[in-house]
């Protein structure tokens, strides 16, 4: 049983992936979607803090929402994942339940 | 009918925006659908709870005391994070009392309000089948 | 759209609800019972009078479940049901007894 976690806030605005990582079980996963996506950026304050979670959960951003926001694939921190809408979908559907992190 | 658990996850303060009101106008809606329904509040949603509030002031209608009035509901297990509430400076004594009457104990009145840990916060999310967020 | 009560108006809804819950008063309700084609009695008085004080203490109009279940616990079996409602109130306690008591349509109700 895993959950497939979206979270649709910038970290940098508040703390919604940071609740939301807190929250995890091993095996999860965790989509960064629209100002999401700013979460997966390497080198930034919160790098060291996702690099822990990668351990127990996947981490993902939506590429059409990174390349929306000029974000080159290359800024991303190791071990976050883009995926399109069609890889969004599969996530849907590996996981047991989706729940949204507003 | 299969009866699903769902969880309503609420994060919002309830004013600020509609989404508190909106979290609890469709817990009533979906009520009527004989489910197991339970709450969370995390984060800001702590906030939605708390007693004292008075919203005279500001023209919008008070939606605290609607909490309640779950129990007549059978929505009787509202679940609130220790840690989310130590964050903003609360303690369970800054939170309104909401009872249920227990039908199968001879209508003891019972608090709906649990206080858990982040961790089992954590393994009720895992454990629903629906998880709904405000 | 309004009702007149003593030469005064109160505003309601396309569906008879009054606008502004403060305008309520008992003979407004009379009023509006009248325009449902519905003669006010004890007995409708007590279930218009269990509406408001639930609207009072918890600001919403309770479901009709809700409202039945309470009744038959304050009032015993022979009123708290369905049938005695529907007599009371023949279109219904949430589309009738609401809009007498002056209180916005039940959440859920459509």
């Amino acid at each position: 049983m895993s959950t497939l976690h979206t979270v649709n806030k910038s970290p940098f605005a508040n703390q919604t992936l940071i609740s939301c990582l807190g929250h995890c079980k091993d095996g999860d996963a965790v989509l960064m979607i629209e100002d999401g996506v700013y979460g997966g950026l390497g080198g930034t304050g919160l790098t060291e803090i996702m690099a822990n979670a990668a351990k127990t959960v996947e981490l993902f951003v939506l590429s059409p929402d990174l390349n929306a926001r000029g974000v080159d694939a290359s800024r991303l921190m190791e071990g976050v994942q883009g995926v399109d809408y069609a890889g969004f979908v599969d996530l849907v559907a590996k996981h047991d339940r989706t729940q949204n992190w507003l | 009918m299969t009866v699903k658990n769902f969880l309503y996850v609420n994060r919002k303060a309830p004013y600020g925006t509609i989404y508190a009101l909106e979290s609890l106008e469709v817990v009533l809606i979906g009520a009527a659908f004989d489910q197991d329904v339970s709450l969370a509040f995390v984060d800001d949603g702590v906030f939605q709870l708390t007693k004292g509030q008075n919203t005279d002031g500001i023209g919008v209608k008070n939606f605290s005391p609607t909490f309640r009035a779950l129990g007549d509901y059978d929505v009787t297990k509202l679940f609130v994070e220790a840690e989310s509430l130590a964050e903003r400076g609360l303690t369970p004594d800054d939170l309104q009392e909401v009872m249920y009457e227990d039908e199968d104990d001879d209508w003891a009145e019972k608090p709906s309000i649990k206080i858990i840990s982040r961790a089992e916060m954590a393994d009720v999310m895992a454990g629903a089948d629906v998880v709904l967020s405000f | 759209m309004a009702y007149e009560v003593n030469g005064a108006t109160v505003e309601h809804d396309e569906e008879g609800y009054i606008t502004n819950l403060g305008d309520w008063t008992v003979e407004l309700a009379d009023v509006i019972a009248a325009a449902e084609e519905i003669e006010m009695d004890d007995e409708r008085w007590e279930v218009v009078n269990f509406l408001r004080d639930y609207y009072d203490e918890y600001q919403i109009a309770p479901a009709v479940r809700v409202l039945i279940k309470a009744l038959k616990k304050t009032m015993g079996p022979e009123k708290g049901n369905n049938k005695y409602m529907y007599e009371l109130f023949p279109y219904g306690p949430a589309k009738q007894a609401c809009k007498i008591a002056g209180l916005p349509k039940p959440t859920g109700c459509v």
